[in-house]
């Protein structure tokens, strides 16, 4: 056998490093304690449309003051400048109004895609950003199928503008999030998932002519914190509705998994491939060295 | 031009930091038509960085809260590399395949798969927002180990130390450091392999890096074997760049190579036509079987359609075809023809996948600015003077000092 010692000892290290390197997707939270994530429940039905979840969610979190409503015009996205918008959609049932912002999915697209977790679900639900950690790559943009990730493009310390539930000034310390809080319609509503999706459905078989029978964020990229009612068809709302049902991070998964294998296969063919073609040429060893 | 003889005259007796600052100066002329071009670029360039840390990255490009990665992503990161693959490819064949016939070229690629790493991976820090943050995926403040990124940046990092240990041995006889080439020398089977092994996972992980884009990029450029793509198509990429560097090398470091690789030439430009025919029917097979089976033909007739069909068949159906008569007829015009459709194929499938097939949907398009093109423009020909540096200097092109076949027989 003509492996040598050294040789060895390479494979070994790299199948070392694979290991310790090449772990499963951990996107979602490994304390079994915290059985269940928050999430928030958004009913397009109770929503009058009066904005005032944008302005306490800018004043919650120091960001400019949202645009008076007579200057609004057209549909509006979430940016660097705010975190949640609500929009005028008129629809088969006249009048729709919808709030958009990150929808805290259940295995975050942009978690799994940060190199350095500055991307992370919290055990309590909510995704947040750390800027401690993240260094400006925008692949969480890149990856969100909701594109709610925003970059703050004309700064030199730029950071990662989105909804974070408000988890650390107010849901760490037992409080509600901002524009729960203060819906004066209790179009929102905070709790647990299950919670939530069992109210939904109350609500859903209690009035059927006013809801579609569809509880958007239930099954959408794998299930988000964020949940909708909705009395019209959700396409109507402009929202994506052509998303996978299956989890965004599971669609690297298989390219994840290989790697370990190929690290440990590839070197070691090369390495018999080699040794298998040394001996054919004997004499031209010395061609150019 | 300095003689072999005269770089080991010079560093034999004398301090090595005299020896050096000899090297740094500039040789040759200074009004090249090279230099007349590349140094207002470059200097143009610096000033937008300057712009873009100060103002911010909106500030000089034409990126947006939909469209994250533009010009710096899709072409400098992920089409550079795929055409540094060239590297992996000659390294497999002249150290795993032992075909001793390619040697002559392979310290020249590796030199040039080392500078493109450095340079295009090293352009990614311009379009980071918070670059301070870049060592936290090394240091370990935290391992994002389910990021298909986090593999890409560490494979990067640990590649260009492969190639370094590569191309090492080069270094080494140009400083006359003999113990220090011995030691070298033998560490380089140990860096192919390993850099083998990092480069078809990495080249495949730059596909890899849009699969979860999946609504975002156009069906018939999306599918979940961008991986394999990528990889299978930086074998050819990273070949074709080789014969078309090598055909200007060639020309402009005539003086630098010895006689007997002059003649080699011809026989190495047909041998890696052949290898890039076979590639490119892999890749072109691959491409229809995923075709095929995406059922995607109502987007043929599309404007997307066509030019997905000028790609297949007019960047790799065609050169392919072409490679494959050349090195039959024996037609090296052909070859560097081939070679250069096979480039700019390459580079309309990433920039297809990265940029023009990325929200292919949406109403307003990322078209990059002027900033951005000579920020591009300024990495490459920043590259391309260190790569003019260090081929005048070290033995890469031109045979090594005497002393080194002295020693190995």
């Amino acid at each position: 056998m003509d492996l040598h010692r050294r040789d060895f000892l390479k494979v070994m290290c790299a199948t070392g490093l694979t290991l310790a390197t090449g772990k499963a997707l951990n996107a979602a939270p490994k304390d079994k304690n915290v059985p269940e994530f928050y999430g928030i429940l958004y009913d397009s039905v109770r929503c009058k449309g009066c904005r005032g979840c944008e302005y306490d969610c800018a004043d919650a979190n120091g960001l400019p003051e949202p645009e008076p409503t007579k200057n609004i015009k057209g549909l509006r996205k979430p940016d660097e400048n705010r975190r949640t918008v609500i929009n005028e959609h008129k629809t088969s049932k006249g009048t729709v109004y919808v709030k958009m912002q990150c929808m805290h999915c259940n295995e975050p697209a942009c978690a799994a895609a940060c190199l350095t977790q500055a991307m992370s679900k919290t055990k309590e639900g909510p995704v947040i950003w750390r800027g401690d950690k993240c260094m400006g790559c925008r692949y969480c943009m890149v990856s969100c199928p909701f594109d709610m990730p925003k970059f703050e493009y004309h700064s030199p310390n730029p950071k990662i503008q989105k909804c974070t539930m408000c988890y650390d000034t107010r849901i760490l310390k037992g409080e509600l999030p901002a524009c729960v809080e203060n819906c004066p319609n209790e179009a929102l509503m905070f709790g647990t998932r299950r919670e939530l999706i069992s109210e939904a459905r109350r609500r859903i078989y209690e009035k059927p002519g006013e809801y579609v029978e569809q509880i958007y964020g239930e099954h959408e990229a794998g299930g988000s914190g964020w949940l909708y009612l909705s009395p019209v068809p959700f396409e109507e709302l402009g929202m994506n509705t052509s998303l996978q049902n299956a989890s965004y991070p599971a669609l690297t998964k298989g390219f994840l998994y290989s790697v370990p294998s190929v690290f440990v296969l590839v070197p070691a063919l090369l390495l018999g491939i080699q040794q298998a073609t040394k001996k054919n040429h004997p004499n031209e060893e010395s061609d150019d060295e | 031009m300095n003689s072999q003889g005269a770089v080991v005259a010079d560093n034999d007796g004398k301090p090595i930091w005299k020896f050096l600052l000899k090297e740094l100066k500039p040789k040759g002329r200074w009004l090249t038509p090279f230099n007349i071009i590349s140094i207002p670029i470059i200097l143009l360039g610096i000033v937008l960085i300057v712009i873009r840390f100060w103002k911010g990255i909106g500030a000089i490009t034409n990126l947006s809260q939909e469209i994250p990665w533009g010009l710096w992503i899709g072409f400098d990161v992920v089409t550079g590399v795929a055409f540094a693959g060239g590297a992996y490819v000659i390294t497999f064949m002249v150290y795993i395949l032992n075909m001793r016939q390619y040697h002559s070229i392979v310290r020249v690629t590796v030199l040039n798969g080392f500078l493109a790493y450095l340079f295009y991976a090293g352009a990614l820090l311009l379009d980071l927002g918070r670059p301070w943050n870049v060592i936290n995926p090394i240091i370990g403040n935290n391992f994002g180990v389910s990021s298909v990124l986090f593999l890409v940046a560490w494979h990067f990092l640990l590649y260009m130390i492969a190639q370094l240990i590569e191309f090492s041995p080069a270094i080494a006889e140009w400083l006359g450091a003999r113990r220090a080439r011995k030691i070298l020398s033998a560490m380089t089977l140990g860096a192919v392999i390993f850099g083998i092994t990092l480069s078809m996972l990495h080249q495949s992980g730059l596909g890899a890096l849009y699969l979860m884009a999946k609504e975002k990029i156009h069906p018939l450029w999306y599918s979940e074997f961008i991986p394999i793509m990528f990889f299978v198509s930086s074998i050819f990429a990273g070949l074709s760049m080789v014969i078309f560097e090598g055909s200007i090398s060639h020309r402009v470091f005539f003086s630098q190579i010895s006689e007997k690789n002059h003649h080699k030439q011809r026989g190495i430009v047909f041998g890696l036509s052949k290898i890039c025919t076979g590639a490119m029917f892999v890749y072109f097979f691959l491409q229809l079987l995923v075709f095929i089976h995406g059922k995607h033909w109502d987007l043929i007739n599309t404007p997307m359609g066509y030019w997905y069909l000028l790609e297949m068949l007019g960047f790799v159906l065609l050169p392919m075809i072409l490679f494959f008569y050349s090195y039959r007829s024996g037609n090296i015009l052909l070859v560097r023809v081939a070679a250069i459709l096979t480039i700019v194929g390459i580079v309309l499938n990433r920039l297809n996948v990265t940029i023009i097939g990325f929200r292919w949907d949406m109403a307003v398009h990322y078209v990059p600015s002027w900033m951005e093109i000579v920020v591009t423009l300024t990495v490459l020909f920043t590259e391309l003077w260190i790569f003019r540096w260090v081929i005048n200097r070290l033995p890469v092109l031109r045979d090594s000092p005497a002393w080194v076949k002295e020693e190995n027989n």
